[in-house]
Formats: C-alpha cells, sequence, structure tokens
C-alpha cells in the first residue's frame, strides 16, 4: 500500500498536467522504511520527451538532500503516461532502482487523471499496490 | 584525508547499513576502489568491469554531476562529500 498525503498528491498530479506534452517525473519521499508518501518532489524530465523520462540527476540530489534534512527519504518515482494506460512499461520494468520504491504512474489518457502505483521487484516482477489518500 | 560517501538506500545493504562510510583517494576512481576494498559486496556496483561508471548510477562531488566534471578521474582534496543516487528513468 502506497499513502499519499492530499499535499503530495496535489502537486503530483499538477506537475504532471504542467509536464504535457512531455512526460512529467519526480520523486516522492516520507519516513524511512514507511508508505508514507509525505512530500512530492517535481522534477525536470531530462530526456525531454513525451514517451521517456529521467529523472533530471541535479533534482534528483537537491530533493534528496531535503527529504534527509527532514527525517526523510526518497522512497518512491512517479512519472506520467500521457496517452496510454498507468502499467509499467518495460522501460520502467528494466530500469527500475529500487525494490523498495513505490513507482506510480498517473495516466492523462482521460479527462480525470487515474494513478496506480506498483512494486517492482528485481526479478522484473510487477505487483499493484494500493493507493490511499490521506486526509489534510 | 578520507572523504565522505553516501550510499543510496539500495547499496546500504552492502556496507553494513550505513548511509554514509569513508574512503581515501586523490581522484573518484581511487575513492571507489577504496570502497570495494573495505566493502568486497560493492564490487561492480558503482563502477563497472571495463572501469566506467555504471549507467544505473549518477554520482556527484558536492553539487556536481561527476559526468560533466572528469567522470572518474574527478580530483580531490579531501573535503568534498560523494553522493551516489541510482539513475532514475523510464518510459
Amino acid at each position: 500500500m502506497l499513502r499519499l498525503s492530499a499535499n503530495a498528491y496535489a502537486k503530483m498530479i499538477g506537475h504532471c498536467y504542467d509536464g504535457l506534452p512531455l512526460e512529467a517525473c519526480g520523486l516522492l519521499a516520507g519516513p524511512p522504511g514507511s508508505t508514507d508518501a509525505i512530500t512530492c518532489y517535481p522534477a525536470r524530465n531530462a530526456a525531454n520527451s513525451s514517451r521517456v523520462y529521467t529523472v533530471d540527476p541535479i533534482d534528483h540530489l537537491k530533493a534528496d538532500r531535503d527529504a534527509e534534512q527532514h527525517g526523510n527519504e526518497i522512497i518512491g518515482v512517479f512519472h506520467s503516461h500521457t496517452h496510454t494506460d498507468p502499467y509499467p512499461s518495460p522501460t520502467d520494468v528494466a530500469n527500475a532502482p529500487d525494490p523498495n520504491w513505490h513507482y506510480v504512474i498517473v495516466s492523462l489518457r482521460d479527462d480525470a487523471p487515474m494513478t496506480r502505483s506498483f512494486r517492482i521487484g528485481t526479478d522484473g516482477k510487477i505487483t499493484e499496490e494500493a493507493v490511499v489518500l490521506l486526509a489534510r | 584525508m578520507p572523504v565522505d560517501v553516501r550510499l543510496p538506500t539500495v547499496l546500504r545493504q552492502y556496507a553494513g547499513g550505513q548511509a554514509t562510510v569513508k574512503a581515501n583517494g586523490e581522484t573518484l576512481r581511487e575513492v571507489f576502489h577504496d570502497l570495494v576494498l573495505q566493502f568486497p559486496q560493492l564490487n561492480g556496483q558503482v563502477v563497472t568491469e571495463d572501469g566506467n561508471l555504471h549507467r544505473f548510477v549518477n554520482v556527484y562531488v558536492n553539487d556536481d554531476d561527476v559526468r560533466f566534471l572528469d567522470k572518474l578521474d574527478t580530483k580531490l582534496t579531501g573535503d568534498e562529500t560523494i553522493s551516489i543516487l541510482p539513475a532514475v528513468a523510464g518510459g
């Protein structure tokens, strides 16, 4: 399960729309070892593409430091799919950096954004998990 | 003088669970060599067999991505902080 704070959720969805027509991406942080994403760090898509994304390395470093200063750590990554289902692509699986992370995908294909979250094992196994929005 | 090396969560298991470790070297390559001598399980995680930076990691000296410095040949004076983070990408 991934629990998303209302603030992190709003920031993530806003960043995904702001990124159109390109894919948008960013990082999620929360207390170490928890399933709570309480902070969203929007990042630049260094790939500058509507089909793939690369979290800008400097944005990642800044997010990592800020999270640490607040007693948190990066617990996952989000990115948008502009025209397809919110399901991990083979590229997402091949590049998944950490089996403990939450992989959140926001599809902007329909009128309303659709958010799903996955765990991706070192063996490439994809497991969907529930996403719970925390009250403000 | 040893430099601090900050490890990403996914690599801490290979360094006794530590988030930051110390290593010696006048260049980044020497620092990573020293790191592997201390923690043999880190071998191959940051530097590839042919001696290049692994494409799955980003390495920083202080605030700079070393791909825009001299990569593994980046010189160190000893008061830097080295950070290793996973490269995060997908489709």
